[in-house]
């Protein structure tokens, strides 16, 4: 991870509106919309996966964006008043507030089917190898950083997770808890 | 297999019953529609070799012939829940529909919660609640591996239940499916026996009944509340229908059930049960190869 391109700030803002990390705060819709430095906006979101991954905006029609944690984002399908203090609001979606915003494997897997740009298609036997979390040598052509993972299965595309592609490496980003080995 | 004698006045085919709670369960999964279809699913698993056979009351159940569901393509991509069969009714009797709101009481570890999101097609809104963190914790990893997003999740007492962080309105549906002395897991857990008691039985059934109520309390006229347990304590059972409906207002109603099952018990070990009860299912483990169960239907009737 040390030289995975990183940058923390804690959001801290002239005013003292701070994030706080024991509540889920709605993302504002516009960057002028802000009142919390540094917290991204669900514009910047949908600009987002659309440049990076061709994922379209409207698959997050229906969807709010929330941040409960610095920098981390969660999507919700449903409908509450913000901000709330619960334990836990949909999905883990993906790390902001950093150089490099970083998908969640649960995102990419849920609303990444779509993606047309920087997706990178496995072999069997370099799939396994992902979902093991192992590094591993390879070609490819795609821009250098966050990438989406993808294999064959049942005759289509799925998505798998989210990798690292630096210098002819990809480097499985896959949690811990969901790596298998099979 | 000792506390189960007391159910010989109740089971029929009583030996063919204690046969059935003597072998091991067989591996199941739950097709997650909110990611993949069954057609999906089960292309997926003849790619892997691995054999299927769908439950003759749901083709989104299924027995699978692994004893690692867990280390599958379908299970990675959170296509399927490992889920043993009976315990995918309760969210097919509440029958949520997609917008509502629907609060699952005791939602940890997730399996039914994550049906009943995928049954409201990931929408509207689902407050799964447990009082358990650690349990909490593996209902959100199930529900973030199946891809839900139409879920709130609290860590709260069910009994006393706050609808203030969410409006303060009552819930359309409300799932309880509480914790008990889990009797009809012992095909799964063979040591559920170790720690049973009577005296076990009795205090949980006074936790059931109070989360219960809330529940009832909680979900708005003309809305539905489903109780479930794993248990054949009828204690647990029809007691607590039977002491729920005489406090809260609500009606024990008929459910469309494909699945064999005997009907609620009326008498038990000297006490009357109100005749309603009957509409309670019980699903015995020799009757189709599966766990044991208990599932009512209520109607709030204000």
């Amino acid at each position: 991870m040390s030289d995975e391109p990183l940058r923390t700030d804690g959001g801290r803002a002239d005013d003292g509106r701070t994030n706080d990390g024991q509540q889920f705060d709605r993302l504002p819709e516009t960057p002028a919309d802000r009142e919390v430095e540094g917290r991204a906006s669900r514009r910047e979101v949908l600009d987002w996966w659309d440049e990076r991954f061709g994922v379209p905006p409207e698959t997050f029609d229906g969807v709010t964006f929330w941040e409960k944690g610095a920098g981390k984002v969660w999507a919700f399908a449903g409908d509450v008043d913000s901000p709330i203090r619960i334990e836990g609001l949909g999905l883990t979606f993906m790390r902001t507030r950093q150089e490099h915003w970083k998908p969640t494997t649960e995102a990419v897997q849920r609303f990444g089917a779509d993606a047309d740009r920087n997706v990178l298609r496995l072999s069997p036997e370099q799939a396994e190898r992902f979902v093991a979390g192992e590094d591993q040598e390879l070609d490819w052509d795609g821009d250098w950083g966050y990438l989406i993972a993808a294999h064959e299965i049942a005759g289509e595309d799925a998505p798998l997770g989210v990798g690292l592609y630096l210098h002819g490496e990809l480097r499985s980003r896959i949690p811990k808890g969901r790596r298998r080995e099979f | 297999m000792e506390p189960l004698e007391r159910y010989r006045p109740i089971v029929d085919d009583f030996d063919a019953f204690l046969d059935a709670c003597e072998r091991p369960l067989p591996s199941a999964v739950r097709v997650n529609t909110i990611k993949s279809s069954t057609e999906r699913v089960t292309a997926a698993f003849d790619e892997a070799g691995v054999g299927w056979e769908q439950a003759d009351w749901n083709d989104r159940v299924m027995t699978v012939e692994t004893d690692r569901p867990g280390n599958t393509w379908p299970y990675f991509h959170g296509w399927v829940q490992g889920q043993e069969e009976v315990s995918s009714l309760p969210a097919v009797v509440l029958d949520p529909n997609p917008g509502e709101r629907v609060w699952d009481a005791c939602a940890a570890p997730g399996s039914k919660t994550t049906h009943l999101a995928a049954l409201m097609e990931d929408t509207g809104t689902l407050v799964a609640n447990d009082n358990n963190l650690g349990r909490l914790s593996a209902l959100r990893s199930n529900a973030e591996r199946l891809g839900v997003s139409n879920v709130a999740v609290t860590n709260r007492d069910a009994r006393n239940f706050s609808l203030k962080p969410f409006d303060g309105e009552p819930f359309d549906r409300a799932l309880v499916d509480v914790p008990c002395s889990c009797e009809g897991t012992v095909r799964k857990n063979p040591d559920t026996f170790d720690e049973w008691s009577l005296n076990h039985v009795h205090s949980v059934a006074g936790v059931q009944k109070g989360i219960l109520r809330r529940a009832v309390q909680a979900t708005r006229e003309g809305g539905t509340v489903v109780y479930a347990t794993c248990t054949f304590a009828p204690e647990e059972n029809e007691a607590a229908l039977d002491h729920v409906i005489a406090e809260e207002d609500c009606r024990v109603v008929e459910m469309d059930i494909d699945i064999e099952h005997a009907p609620g018990i009326t008498e038990w070990e000297g006490d009357g049960f109100d005749d309603s009860v009957r509409k309670a299912a019980r699903i015995y483990p020799h009757f189709q190869d599966t766990g044991g169960f208990f599932v009512a239907k209520l109607e709030v009737t204000a």
